[in-house]
């Protein structure tokens, strides 16, 4: 059992943005060469080139589809991270020490020297954001890529998060969620940034943004314009002439 | 553990010991990328943030870019063929082995009969340097793959305005309020689609996707209308219908940038029907308002009139509008009349068309920039019509594919949104009309150059590539009456036709980074029997095969001589303005790979193979007089080579002194500039130039100073495309080159100067009722190009194509999760995985491009899902027409530019037995020349 601070000074997280996530994966594979090499064991693929290959991600795309009665369907595109829960069920079942919350950030990490690989902290997580590598017996999980976000050695425009940097369409934003001021707060209070399974009680800091509703699906067109439907001046070629020809003199 | 004691991170670790910046190649898109370097090997690839393409931001593929040039799949030094053809048996050999076995093939060839080369370059972005290479071998057989990717935007784009989308031009994001994007799943361009979208989401500008499938962008659109398959043209001439009829048109666009005053023959009887009344000097006449007499449309001060009709020649001229007018007012394009085929309701037709007539002409935007026209004329300010579009191989991929895309060209520029701020916008080196375009060539002088250039843009009926007798002077057919302006060539037709030795018997096919033994061809399994069919001699059909790939390929099996590539960070390259260049509609750019990793096998970059080559056969420009090669490699070619006196590959750091921009003689340091400047050159249009580009007199300066044309080539949007009339007028009997009888019609009903929309060709070639399903593919954004499945990162997003089977479909036949089909089409039978999808067409399937694999191929373990479960709609689609009892062989092409018509598949579907799991058709396991990849990776635990 290990505690979880009670409060930390920042509340590092991102707010993902499902109105603009059109599923490419650019985020799921920059985390992968990021931390591979980077923060703890790689992240290894078993059976890489083989029938059953199993990598270990710690971001991935979740493609959802929604459909009601008489409407047309909708694909919703969920990238899934580990979500830095304030109260993070994977830290305090974590048997060793090794899952804990950092009191300067809130971010959550894996110290690899403490972990056993027991795999409790996965089975506690309600979201499914934390994964054991089969190569190394190690648990991975989102870092918020914190060899980055501090790095004195990358620019400091490049001191976010891989996914965050190289997100093509800007779905990912990265900051402090208890500077109610940040980028993010502000992105979530405008758009109604959504706690992922707040019934968990876990707390999340990541945010989402959920998808503005799409004019086909709601049914009314979506149309704000004062006449929904264009006005025919000309019923015949022959009336378009005549019309053309007064247009005409006007230019 | 108590939290005072929490581990002391090190947050500030070194994270490479060297930044080298080049280009991606993982898809089309080329975005500058950093490629952070430790201890020797590539650690870490992220998008470069001043790079005009992708702005620091890089997508799946180029984040995987490691996996690819660490693969297995990777070729390790050249190989002869030792077993028969498709066996996949080899022998490695040296590479002066391997360059005297191809100039043993080669130089004979082309002192007797050049065109026995038949040399198709696939995904090539080095076109400018192996055309050229083309030419002065003598073959008129060359072009690279767009015949069966994008021609029909391509050509309709240039026969139309000057230019399509992607490397043509892209919406003006910061402006656009309105977006429509056609077709489109992930395509080029990959990235600045994926961020102009982003923008427009920030500044809540709408976004209407037409696509029968919503995926990927159309998930995201604020609306999305899922047309039925092969209908865009129907749907965007309804669309026009209702604009038309109330008045909603920018007229004073027309009048000024179009052809629509232009007086045409209207009379039937007329030898020049169709044609354009021309005066003195050849040039077309409008009629004056003024005056009420016809004058040269480029005359200072004439008011040209859209409606007069006049008497001349004793013919009737009406100007284009008007016969544009009346064809598109007809009621068979009113929405009602059309929203049951298009599978879009009249009401949604209707309001869209409202929309767009809203935001472009209640919205307007300026810009107070003052700018001058061609004519001299000042304006004051830019104005501008807010709604965009973009569109790729969604609606080019039919046999319809060129009206449609030349229908959708037209409603942009009727709505005068066309090179207007928040419109459509070119990028230097476009636009550029026809004119500017050389016409195709295939004079064939053995033992010399061929007469010009392969490709281009045929003006008339005396621009075909034929042969005295009439028939086909190229193995592809390209520039025929069949399809006579096939502008990028048409690659799926050259292993069919040598194979049927129709035109003509090949000896040597020649291909390069072309997977035509599986993805790339339509009947795949078919194209593995005409690779390995012989004849009477017991000899094969098609005798000798050349290829080039850095990868174990599908086709490399099918090959006698392999010339191992290197992988894309292991070379030089230029993405180049003589070539499809890589330029913002704000300014020009260019930009190179080099070796950022040396090779650590026996391969070497292509073109540098091409140009020892060239050298070795004596080519002309590539041996100087004493014998020696001119070109030590690619990289001295990129640096010296001048296509036109001071103008060459590299258009940024010219001169002596490397200032020269655009023109300049030979720099001997240029690359180096290229490498210390992040790997591209740009160079910004000035505000005044901005817009307006063709008409806008300081873009034309700017160009001519760029060396990007020789001088001022001010022109107009043509609406009516005259030579398509000119392939009509043969038709119907004038002129001395004359259509053989079987094609008149066709092309009468085909080449239409406005556009038409006719249905798919395969719709009245199959009982549409046996086959009532539309069958398409896209590619997945994470794996767009076919070399991403020996990625071990990429597979294990995209390792398996199920058929997306609309909800429907399902529900009819009684599929069920786990189901398995089989769908047949008039050509073939395929056994696939089905799953449920209801945010599809509800009569279509469709599955993933290029997934499945051939057991043995890339490296990958036999039982590979892409081996597997994964499968192939190649299969389902013929190159070749139904029979239609005449003995001729008639190309799955569009009639007008021979691109491969795809998506216009028609399937049935039925439940399978599952059986063991494994997709039908099941081909062989070929050996693979390079073993197979590692059990377990784990990539970069020595790189920290």
């Amino acid at each position: 059992m290990t505690n979880l601070p009670s409060a930390t000074e920042k509340k590092l997280g991102l707010a993902i943005d499902l109105d603009t996530c059109v599923g490419c994966h650019a985020c799921v594979i920059s985390c992968k060469e990021w931390n591979t090499s980077n923060y703890g064991a790689p992240l290894s693929d078993v059976d890489a080139y083989g029938a059953s290959p199993v990598g270990t991600f710690l971001n991935r795309v979740h493609t959802f589809e929604i459909k009601a009665d008489n409407r047309p369907a909708q694909t919703l595109h969920f990238p899934k991270s580990c979500l830095h829960c304030e109260d993070a069920p994977c830290v305090t079942v974590c048997p060793t020490g090794a899952s804990y919350k950092r009191t300067q950030d809130g971010i959550v990490l894996v110290n690899e020297d403490d972990c056993m690989g027991c795999g409790l902290c996965a089975w506690a997580c309600p979201y499914g954001a934390r994964e054991m590598d089969a190569e190394a017996g190690i648990m991975k999980k989102c870092t918020l890529c914190v060899d980055r976000i501090y790095n004195e050695n990358i620019p400091e425009e490049d001191r976010v998060p891989s996914c965050v940097r190289t997100c093509p369409a800007g779905a990912r934003h990265f900051g402090d969620f208890a500077d109610p001021d940040s980028n993010v707060s502000r992105l979530s209070a405008e758009r109604g940034g959504v706690e992922l399974m707040a019934a968990q009680k876990t707390r999340p800091v990541n945010r989402y943004l959920p998808p503005r509703p799409k004019a086909d699906v709601t049914g009314d067109g979506q149309i704000d314009i004062p006449n929904p439907f264009l006005e025919a001046k000309n019923q015949t070629a022959k009336g378009f002439l005549g019309w053309l020809d007064k247009a005409l003199e006007k230019i | 553990m108590s939290l005072s004691s929490q581990p002391q991170l090190d947050t500030s670790p070194d994270v490479s010991d060297e930044i080298r910046h080049t280009t991606c190649y993982m898809c089309a898109c080329r975005c500058g990328i950093n490629v952070h370097m430790k201890n020797g090997k590539v650690k870490y690839i992220e998008g470069n943030k001043d790079h005009p393409v992708n702005k620091g931001v890089l997508c799946a593929k180029g984040s995987a870019g490691i996996m690819q040039h660490y693969s297995p799949a990777r070729l390790k030094a050249p190989m002869k063929r030792v077993g028969p053809r498709g066996s996949g048996q080899f022998e490695e050999i040296s590479w002066e082995e391997a360059m005297e076995t191809a100039v043993s093939w080669l130089a004979p060839l082309r002192k007797e009969a050049p065109e026995k080369l038949a040399f198709f370059t696939g995904r090539d972005q080095s076109q400018s340097m192996t055309g050229w290479w083309a030419q002065a071998y003598g073959t008129p057989n060359y072009a690279a793959h767009g015949g069966f990717c994008s021609v029909n935007m391509a050509a309709a784009g240039i026969y139309t305005m000057g230019g399509a989308f992607w490397e043509f031009g892209a919406p003006d994001w910061e402006h656009t309020r309105l977006f429509m994007i056609f077709g489109v799943a992930e395509d080029h361009d990959s990235n600045p689609i994926k961020m102009g979208i982003g923008r427009l989401k920030e500044r809540g500008a709408k976004i209407i996707g037409v696509n029968p499938i919503r995926s990927g962008y159309n998930a995201v659109a604020d609306e999305w209308v899922g047309i039925t398959p092969g209908t865009d043209g129907l749907f965007i001439l309804a669309i026009i219908h209702e604009l038309l009829k109330a008045g909603k048109v920018d007229l004073d666009y027309l009048v000024r940038y179009t052809n629509a005053p232009f007086l045409v023959n209207d009379d039937p009887e007329s030898k020049d029907y169709g044609l354009f009344l021309r005066g003195r000097n050849n040039k077309p006449q409008v009629m004056d308002r003024k005056t009420g007499k016809p004058v040269a449309f480029d005359r200072k001060g004439v008011t040209p009139d859209l409606v007069k009709t006049h008497k001349a020649k004793g013919s009737t001229w009406r100007p284009v509008f008007q016969l544009l007018a009346e064809k598109y007012l007809s009621e068979e394009n009113a929405a009602e009349n059309v929203a049951g085929r298009c599978g879009v309701s009249a009401d949604t037709i209707r309001r869209i068309a409202a929309e767009l007539a809203h935001v472009a002409f209640e919205e307007e935007i300026t810009i107070d920039q003052p700018w001058t026209d061609w004519k001299g004329q000042k304006h004051d300010k830019m104005i501008g019509r807010p709604v965009s579009f973009h569109a790729m191989r969604g609606i080019s991929a039919h046999s319809n594919g060129f009206q449609t895309c030349r229908a959708l060209h037209m409603l942009q520029i009727l709505l005068g949104s066309v090179e207007v701020p928040g419109g459509f916008r070119f990028k230097p080196t476009y636009p550029k009309p026809v004119e500017a375009h050389p016409a195709p060539h295939c004079k064939v002088t053995p033992g010399a150059p061929l007469d010009g250039p392969h490709l281009g843009y045929p003006r008339g009926p005396e621009d075909l590539c034929l042969a005295e007798d009439g028939s086909a002077a190229r193995i592809d057919k390209a520039f025929t009456w069949d399809n006579p302006l096939s502008a990028h060539g048409m690659m799926h037709m050259v292993i069919s036709n040598a194979h049927a030795g129709d035109p003509y018997k090949i000896d040597t096919l020649f291909m390069y980074m072309a997977n035509m033994s599986w993805n790339s061809s339509m009947n795949s399994a078919g194209v593995m029997q005409m690779l390995t069919d012989r004849d009477e001699s017991g000899e094969y059909v098609i005798p000798r095969i050349i290829y080039s790939d850095a990868y174990s390929s599908e086709m490399v099996a099918y090959a006698d001589l392999i010339l191992p590539d290197t992988t894309y960070l292991e070379r030089h390259d230029c993405i180049s303005l003589l070539d499809r260049p890589i330029c913002e509609a704000d300014a020009v750019a260019d930009s190179i790979r080099w070796p950022v990793v040396e090779p650590d096998r026996d391969v070497r970059c292509f073109q540098s193979v091409l140009i020892e080559l060239g050298a070795r056969l004596g080519l002309p420009g590539m041996v100087n007089e004493d014998g020696s090669p001119t070109y030590k490699d690619y990289a001295d070619y990129i640096q010296n080579h001048e296509r036109r006196p001071g103008v060459g590959p590299l258009a940024g750091f010219r001169g002596k002194d490397g200032t020269g921009k655009g023109r300049g003689e030979p720099n001997p340091n240029q690359i180096q500039a290229y490498i210390d400047n992040g790997g591209f050159w740009i160079d910004h249009i000035p505000p005044e130039a901005a817009y307006y580009k063709p008409w806008n007199a300081a873009y034309q300066d700017w160009a001519v100073e760029r060396g990007l044309y020789d001088k001022p080539q001010p022109y107009l949007f043509q609406l009516y495309v005259e030579p398509l009339a000119r392939f009509q007028r043969a038709a119907r009997g004038h002129g001395d080159i004359q259509p053989p009888e079987h094609l008149r019609q066709h092309i009468l009903e085909n080449m239409e100067p406005l556009p038409s929309w006719r249905p798919p060709f395969e719709d009245t070639a199959v009982d549409t009722e046996e086959y009532p399903f539309h069958a398409l593919t896209q590619r997945p954004a994470a794996m767009y190009h076919s070399w991403g499945s020996q990625n071990a990162w990429l597979r294990q997003i995209h390792g398996a194509n199920p058929l997306y089977v609309s909800g429907e479909i399902f529900a009819r036949y009684g599929f069920k999760d786990g189901d398995w089909a089989w769908v047949t089409s008039r050509h073939g039978r395929i056994k696939v995985p089905v799953v449920r999808m209801d945010a599809l067409n509800a009569n279509t399937v469709w599955t993933w491009n290029a997934i499945g694999k051939r057991a043995g191929a890339w490296a990958l373990d036999e039982k590979a899902p892409e081996a597997t479960r994964g499968f192939l709609l190649n299969h389902l689609i013929s190159e070749l027409l139904p029979p239609k009892k005449d003995g001729m062989r008639w190309s799955n092409s569009d009639p007008v530019t021979g691109q491969a018509a795809w998506f216009d598949l028609r399937v049935k579907i039925e439940r399978a037995d599952p059986g063991n799991g494994v997709s039908q058709p099941h081909a062989p396991t070929q050996k693979s020349p390079v073993g197979q990849g590692p059990d377990t990776i784990a990539y970069g635990g020595d790189l920290k």
